[in-house]
């Protein structure tokens, strides 16, 4: 099958004849146009799913590798061990059943802006109308010298979800007390910013319980993180001693990794062994997005995708939205909830435009969780809007938890309690019927 | 959490541009988007899952006094009190009556 041969209006036709898609998906009358989505994580499935969602004449084909999603997000407790992956795990039944989302089961392969098509690893071609493409983040083999693929699965990096959450728990779980447990820690931007130390946090918390003569060595390439004050407050009420944090003024840079020797090599040669080694490496735009030119080349943002900040068009190709890790969405965290909220926008977006309805200027919200203990939550929160320098926060609203609340305790809980409560609403949202 | 635009006087100007309307920045946002970035925590059409409060089912007086409450720290609150000083008064009224009216 080639894209020439695909019209829009052949689309439901032929395409679905020749291709083993769900039944339920199939369309009797012909869809007034066609968006395909690439990924089907927060940014991608959500997109998907709402595009339906607002109007069911527009068809919908997300094309995604994988059966099930497992999720960063709470993918740090399994790794602490107070959740199973299964409960991290998102099948697509919901979104192909319910909502009539074609799943393909793919990589896609390469983008042709001008024919507007995408092909997929296994050869098939999709002509769009609207394309989405929410890829997620790559590492960036070989930018920290010595984490090779082959590094990662004896120093797992455990920065997507699945085999990679699991072999840094398992890793764990063999580690005699006494041991040491470090980190190697990116420089910005990078996936979810408080990520690596909530991280920290629930491994200490492991430790305590089980292990309580460890330690814990987090080598960080930058000198303040998210939340800071609220982390370090919670390491020393909850961990004290346990948890050493060095920072890029402190010789805290890692440059490079002797995975041999179990050891990490900071910027001024100093070597740090340990029995555990959990490398956040650094990342960028998933390949797609950068194979078909949708990101920078060169400046700090190189490798990520610059977008309108209105309406998350590619700056680079039309008819095009990046969205997700993969964006460059000024003040906005490359986090899930972020994701979310721009598919949500991005779908009402799309389906405007294809409607012939006016455009609207978005707002987007996101609240990131922490937990450092199962029942001791902290967040930052943000409202956001756009400008046309880029996505700014809105002065005034959103920040961190407070240091000092009034009933720390209750506080703390409230907000894990919280924690909780988003993952299982927005899970929902994203991949749910 | 850095800041990288002062835009006080921007979230006004969404309120008071209604004039132009030729540029996205320069129209009202509609209540659907405003209302979007509720659902991430208390759910698709404010049915919430688990521990947050649904907000399906209210009248627009009660989401919109509870939502000016949070914005001037009148009500207790761990995170809506930083959200909700995130939209004008007008924004609020416009959410609250969406939401009364469409998540039922
Ligand atoms: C440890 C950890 C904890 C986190 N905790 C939180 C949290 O508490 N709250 C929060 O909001 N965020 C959290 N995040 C961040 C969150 O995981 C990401 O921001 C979010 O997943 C980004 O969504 P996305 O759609 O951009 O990418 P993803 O969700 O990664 O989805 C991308 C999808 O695209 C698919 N894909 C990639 N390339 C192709 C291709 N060529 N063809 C087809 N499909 C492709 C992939 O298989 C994948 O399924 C956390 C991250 C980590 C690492």
């Amino acid at each position: 099958m080639t894209a020439t041969k695909l019209s829009r209006r052949a689309f439901t036709g032929t395409l679905l004849a020749t291709t083993a898609l769900s039944a339920c998906a199939v369309q009797t009358a012909p869809a007034k146009a066609h968006v395909v989505v690439i990924g089907g994580g927060f940014g991608g499935a959500t997109a998907a799913k709402f595009l339906r969602l607002e109007d069911p004449g527009i068809a919908v084909t997300m094309i995604e590798p994988k059966d099930a999603f497992v999720t960063c997000p709470f993918s740090n407790y399994v790794i602490a061990g107070f959740k199973r992956i299964d409960e991290i795990t998102h099948s697509y039944a919901a979104l192909t059943s319910v909502h009539g989302v074609r799943h393909v089961r793919d990589m896609a392969a390469a983008i042709d802006p001008a024919a507007k098509t995408v092909r997929t690893a296994g050869g098939q071609t999709f002509k769009y109308d609207k394309l989405v493409v929410s890829p997620g983040i790559d590492i960036r083999w070989g930018a920290l010298e010595g984490y090779t693929e082959a590094a990662a699965e004896r120093l797992p990096h455990a920065w997507a979800g699945g085999p990679q959450t699991l072999l840094l728990r398992r890793q764990l779980e063999a580690m005699p007390d006494g041991g040491v447990v470090a980190l190697s820690l990116p420089g910005n931007p990078f996936r979810c910013p408080p990520g690596p130390y909530e991280r920290i946090s629930v491994i200490a918390h492991y430790l305590k319980a089980n292990k309580p003569r460890s330690k814990i060595l987090a080598l960080d390439a930058k000198d303040a993180f998210s939340k800071q004050g609220l982390f370090q407050d919670g390491w020393n009420a909850l961990y004290p001693g346990m948890i050493e944090w060095v920072p890029l003024g402190k010789d805290g840079r890692v440059v490079r990794v002797l995975a041999d020797e179990m050891t990490l090599v900071s910027e001024f040669g100093e070597r740090h062994r340990a029995n555990v080694i959990n490398v956040v490496p650094p990342q960028f735009a998933g390949r797609i997005a950068r194979d078909a030119g949708l990101a920078a080349t060169e400046g700090g943002m190189a490798g990520w995708c610059p977008v309108d900040p209105f309406t998350f068009e590619s700056t680079r190709a039309k008819d095009i939205h990046v969205i997700g890790d993969a964006s460059i969405a000024g003040a906005m965290p490359k986090s899930g909830f972020a994701a979310n909220s721009q598919g949500k926008f991005v779908a009402k977006a799309i389906a405007a435009a294809l409607n012939g309805r006016p455009t609207f200027a978005p707002v987007f919200a996101n609240t990131c969780y922490s937990l450092l203990a199962p029942e001791y939550g902290i967040s930052v929160a943000d409202i956001f809007r756009a400008t046309p320098q880029g996505i700014v926060a809105v002065q005034g609203a959103g920040g961190v938890s407070p240091r000092t609340p009034q009933d720390a305790a209750q506080h703390r809980l409230l907000e894990a309690r919280y924690a909780y409560g988003w993952y299982s609403s927005t899970t929902r949202e994203v991949w749910g019927a | 959490m850095r800041k990288l635009v002062v835009i006080a006087a921007f979230a006004a100007a969404f309120v008071a541009g209604a004039a132009a309307a030729q540029t996205p920045a320069a129209a009202p946002i509609p209540g659907s988007v405003l209302a979007a970035t509720c659902s991430g925590c208390h759910g698709t059409g404010g049915r919430s899952v688990a521990e947050i409060p649904s907000i399906y089912g209210k009248t627009e007086t009660q989401i919109a006094t509870a939502m000016l409450e949070f914005k001037n720290d009148r009500r207790p609150a761990t995170v809506m009190n930083r959200h909700a000083k995130g939209f004008s008064d007008a924004e609020i009224a416009e959410l609250s009556r969406y939401i009364a009216a469409n998540w039922r």
